[in-house]
């Protein structure tokens, strides 16, 4: 039996001709793109056409505002301390409570070295309130950073929008766009993001590369000087074969935009219905109605979901939970708490995250195992009756808390 | 992926004794909503000779979480409450052949649901005593509630002092920009600021590098052995314990716990971060075990 992969959204496989494009950047043209000889200066060429690529896919209006750097936290962190930088009489950050990691860690180190702030609400289908957004924006404010689309839900942000809002308060907006690049499309040109991040591995590039997308003319400072790579604004010896490999991915991506948009939602929506109807007390969280086309969320209340993913690994399935125990944490994900979704339903997310090689036949059997795991472990559950929730779950099973 | 031992899975895929006992005596319900773990631990006692006849477990909780609620009822079964009582969260752990230290605390959940369910059948409240924080230290499965407690309570100043009252921070050093942090918060409320050392400091009592002109004899290995040993002794002895050298068969190093380190919950966490500190001073694989108990081996070895 196959494995099923639904873990898209963690990363992806590299896609065959990704790699086969990768392979001579190692042995062959393994120069060094700064240097004079035929070496280097094949390499210069091909990283110049992976940019142009790029600038395809983001529709950035010139190939120089794209800066190739290590990952999507590394985009991150050049985008909003260079903004920082550039501002240093602002001292406030505009953000969600949403957000991944990479930027939620870093403005939360950053309140410790004196910055405030602001982390926007969301409801409980994990929507922005845009008043409350339009009343923080000042001229305190050094950057407002907003993800394009949630990793964990796939809700998708109106960053166009929120844009447009920064820039008549004259704040620069950045988006960390590393789940939404190559799965809806985007046109920077005619939008007043100045900063985006992207990464390789997430559209069947490898890990280890990214980009940070700057408007031209947006002020700068480099996180990492050095050398004069990528015009001075990321030091460092160019990633050649990863590079490559990304450009190749983003023209395939930009390809595959169709079908990501057509079959693999209409796979996702299958997936979602066909499991919603067998599972009782289960529901799909986040913004169902605008979200990316390849994610599906679900919480199965009264379990916990490490220990469904353990026995979807089991079956050869694999995809990703936001319970407390995958990430070793003492919370839940921050993404269902946020949206106010209860322990005992929070405990029990699921993600599963489809891509262009997603097969209806592995649809179809994800659909006829989860439901027997499910009614297994909730066998197992004290919040459990014979065959449904106790009465009253919580009064039913109520423990002394530790 | 959590390296679970294949007993964990075992006891995860196929558990034992698990659904409710309609006729159960004594039940302990117990759980952190928060960590995503909940525990409702039914047992059937015989009045007379108060033996546990029979004992099941409902769980909401992930993979260990459930292991340990089985491996629990297991062991408990046919021990009278008292015998039942002096079971530890090491001894469910061990009986698992060790749990991933994130995992610790799904043993002592297993472990406070048997404390409940006899004061339930005694018919006394049971009182949870302990707070749970983010775990710090990964190398001695400390956390960020009981680091904070012990700052505040001896007034500790400097990160070797965590090191040595709690052990956290004295395996591999990665968790030191935690410690500072709680350290500065409980500083600032005695009005004081922390000062960190801006390089690491000498420890008096630890051996030297390696000489560079050969290797060492066997006389010499056990020699440094005993003073690795002797540099650790301090943070064993602030908690009322000790280690002793038994004997050093090659790769393999053989000790006995002493005092509270024997048995203590914490032991085979213990052991794992001596053997750590062990590999990096003698530059090459140790193993610790110790003497007395196989079950601890696979523990300490469980790296």
């Amino acid at each position: 039996m196959d494995a099923i992969y639904l873990d898209n959204n963690a990363t992806t496989r590299v896609d065959d001709a990704v790699v086969a494009a990768m392979l001579p950047f190692f042995t062959e043209q393994f120069g060094n793109p700064s240097s004079m000889h035929s070496f280097g200066n094949k390499v210069g060429l091909a990283i110049k056409k992976a940019r142009l690529q790029v600038q395809e896919l983001l529709g950035a209006e010139h190939e120089s505002e794209i800066i190739f750097t290590s990952c999507g936290t590394e985009s991150d962190s050049t985008a909003i301390l260079s903004a920082l930088r550039a501002s240093p009489e602002r001292k406030e950050i505009i953000t969600t409570s949403i957000e991944h990691p990479a930027v939620l860690a870093l403005c939360s180190h950053l309140e410790k070295e004196g910055y405030r702030t602001h982390f926007l609400k969301v409801d409980e289908k994990g929507r922005l309130d845009l008043a409350e957004y339009q009343r923080l924006l000042s001229d305190r404010v050094a950057v407002v950073s907003v993800m394009w689309a949630n990793n964990e839900t796939g809700t998708l942000f109106p960053v166009e929008r929120m844009a447009e809002m920064a820039h008549a308060a004259g704040i620069p907006f950045h988006t960390d766009a590393v789940q939404a690049v190559g799965k809806v499309p985007i046109d920077l040109k005619n939008s007043k993001i100045d900063m985006l991040s992207l990464s390789g591995h997430k559209l069947h590039a490898p890990k280890g590369v990214g980009v940070l997308y700057l408007r031209r003319g947006v002020r700068f400072r480099p996180l990492l000087r050095g050398g004069h790579q990528e015009r001075g604004r990321r030091a460092g010896t160019e990633n050649s074969a990863a590079i490559v490999g990304l450009g190749l991915a983003c023209e395939q991506a930009m390809r595959h935009l169709h079908y990501e948009n057509t079959e693999v939602k209409r796979l996702r929506d299958r997936l979602e219905a066909g499991i919603l109807a067998r599972v009782p007390r289960a529901f799909a969280t986040g913004d169902v109605d605008n979200r990316l086309p390849n994610t599906s969320n679900i919480a199965f209340e009264f379990i916990e979901g490490e220990a469904i993913l353990l026995l979807l690994n089991k079956f050869g399935i694999a995809a990703s939970s936001g319970s407390a125990c995958t990430s070793g944490s003492l919370e839940p994900s921050h993404v269902m708490r946020a949206m106010g979704i209860p322990y005992t339903a929070a405990h029990g997310t699921i993600r599963f995250s489809l891509s262009r090689y997603t097969t209806a036949a592995e649809v179809d059997r994800v659909i006829q195992v989860v439901p027997e795991i499910v009614a297994q472990l909730r066998r197992l559950s004290p919040y459990w009756g014979e065959d449904g929730p106790a009465a009253e779950p919580d009064q039913a099973f109520a423990p002394v808390y530790a | 992926m959590w390296d679970y031992s294949d007993k964990v899975k075992e006891h995860f895929f196929s558990p034992r004794n698990s659904g409710a006992m309609a006729d159960a005596n004594a039940v302990g319900d117990v759980g952190s909503i928060n960590c995503g773990d909940a525990l409702r631990l039914m047992l059937k006692v015989d009045p007379d000779s108060e033996t546990i006849v029979d004992a099941r477990f409902q769980t909401f909780g992930c993979g260990s979480a459930i292991a340990s609620s089985s491996a629990l009822t297991e062991i408990i079964k046919g021990m009278t409450l008292d015998d039942a009582l002096k079971v530890s969260n090491q001894d469910i752990a061990d009986y698992l052949d060790g749990l991933p230290p994130e995992k610790m605390h799904c043993s002592v959940m297993g472990r406070e649901a048997l404390q409940a369910a006899v004061a339930n059948y005694r018919g006394e409240a049971w009182q949870d005593d302990h707070e749970e924080g983010a775990l710090i230290c990964k190398c001695f499965a400390v956390d960020a509630v009981l680091i904070e407690e012990t700052v505040r309570a001896n007034g500790l100043a400097t990160v070797e002092d965590v090191i040595h009252y709690t052990k956290a921070g004295g395996g591999c050093s990665s968790c030191h920009e935690g410690i500072e942090e709680i350290l500065a918060k409980v500083l600032a409320e005695r009005g004081e600021s922390f000062v960190p050392h801006a390089v690491e400091l000498k420890e008096a009592a630890r051996p030297g590098q390696v000489e560079p002109s050969g290797r060492l004899n066997n006389l010499q290995r056990i020699k440094r052995i005993e003073a690795i040993l002797d540099a650790i002794r301090p943070q064993l002895k602030r908690d009322h314990g000790d280690i002793e050298l038994v004997d050093v068969d090659g790769k393999t190093i053989y000790v006995n716990m002493i005092g509270a380190c024997s048995g203590c919950q914490m032991e085979a966490q213990t052991l794992q971060g001596i053997q750590t500190r062990l590999i990096e001073d003698l530059g090459e694989f140790v193993k610790v075990v110790p003497s007395r108990a196989g079950s601890y081996s696979r523990a300490a070895c469980h790296v």
